[in-house]
């Protein structure tokens, strides 16, 4: 199936702003987390389809996977 | 009070009021700044050092400004931007909550910190730091970690609360507090060119969405940093929300998180539906 990521802050940096995939069926955004190489402790929000989900869960076909770095500071 | 409001009205240019007649008000009726202030903005003047505040903001929302009451809870780098972002625009109370001393590793963005202020405590800074620019507004300043056991009393008579904290933990502590209370939160965090803000109303889940799979207490700041910007206009964001909530006016962040990122310059508005209820 298809997903189209979305990266937003730091994660882009050395990878893309937004990119269209082929990933297996039933991927779960923690395995695309996993396959760009985001360590998942810098992970914050975690959208599909423009609605807070939790890492893991699975991405129906054609979904718009947004990826938002954690922010602590202040 | 007639005597006063006479001694103001004839001191006033038009409807402002200048400072040097608000010191002779306060002197003559032996009264404080705050109290002849009030007394002006009652009266429909306002003080001179809020003129350029004017048809922004009107004297009577002035007025409920001054009678208003904020706490801060962190005062380094978010929280020293609002706190003089608070009491420039003249909200009349201010609670400050750090437990913290400033450490040399401050001075590149939190606004309170100097050399002069070097192993002094944040909150006392914030307090000198506010009588120097508007003695109407009076600090209240707390020199201790907000936590899920002191939260309620800490915050208890304010009417919105700023989180400018650095743990991912307190934070969803401080938020727990805001909703036994039924306070508004405004939250913002930062991590080198990037923050986000949102404003949590009772009821609202919005901390919880944020922060809810924390793994560690801290966030991507760990690894960047904090520049001297990015507070600022995080914190900027911020103060702007809670002068709507105070004022019940304008529309708020509430059910959407603005997402900044100054290294594109891009600002995201991300809506992932209604408040959680």
């Amino acid at each position: 199936m298809q997903i189209k990521v979305r990266l937003h802050g730091v994660f882009r940096i050395g990878r893309f702003k937004e990119e269209v995939r082929d990933v297996p069926s039933g991927m779960t955004a923690r395995a695309v987390v996993e396959q760009l190489q985001i360590p998942t402790r810098q992970v914050g929000t975690v959208l599909i389809g423009g609605v807070h989900a939790g890492i893991d869960d699975q991405l129906p076909d054609g979904a718009v996977l947004s990826i938002l770095p954690i922010l602590g500071g202040g | 009070m007639a005597a006063l409001e006479e001694f103001l009205a004839s001191q006033a240019t038009g409807d402002l009021l200048p400072w040097s007649a608000q010191r002779a008000a306060m002197a003559r009726f032996d009264l404080g700044c705050a109290q002849v202030e009030a007394a002006a903005l009652a009266a429909g003047l306002l003080p001179a050092r809020y003129q350029r505040n004017r048809t922004t903001i009107s004297t009577a929302g002035q007025l409920k400004l001054l009678r208003s009451s904020v706490a801060v809870v962190g005062c380094g780098g978010l929280g020293g931007y609002a706190i003089e972002q608070l009491a420039r625009l003249g909200v009349g109370r201010l609670v400050v909550i750090d437990p913290d001393r400033f450490e040399e590793h401050n001075l590149n963005r939190q606004l309170l910190s100097t050399l002069a202020e070097l192993g002094r405590a944040k909150v006392e800074a914030a307090e000198r730091r506010v009588a120097a620019i508007n003695p109407a507004v009076a600090v209240t300043p707390h020199r201790v970690a907000l936590d899920a056991t002191n939260g309620a009393a800490l915050l208890a008579g304010v009417e919105v609360v700023i989180d400018a904290l650095d743990s991912i933990p307190v934070r969803l502590e401080l938020s727990q507090a805001c909703a036994s209370l039924g306070l508004p939160l405004v939250h913002g965090a930062i991590g080198g060119w990037y923050g986000h803000v949102a404003t949590q109303l009772p009821g609202d889940r919005i901390i919880d969405q944020l922060y809810g799979g924390a793994i560690e207490p801290r966030g991507v700041e760990q690894e960047l940093g904090n520049p001297s910007f990015t507070p600022a206009v995080i914190a900027s964001l911020q103060v702007a929300e809670a002068c709507k909530v105070l004022l019940g006016e304008g529309l708020l962040l509430r059910g959407r998180q603005l997402h900044v990122d100054l290294w594109s310059m891009e600002f995201v508005e991300l809506s992932p539906g209604p408040p959680c209820r």
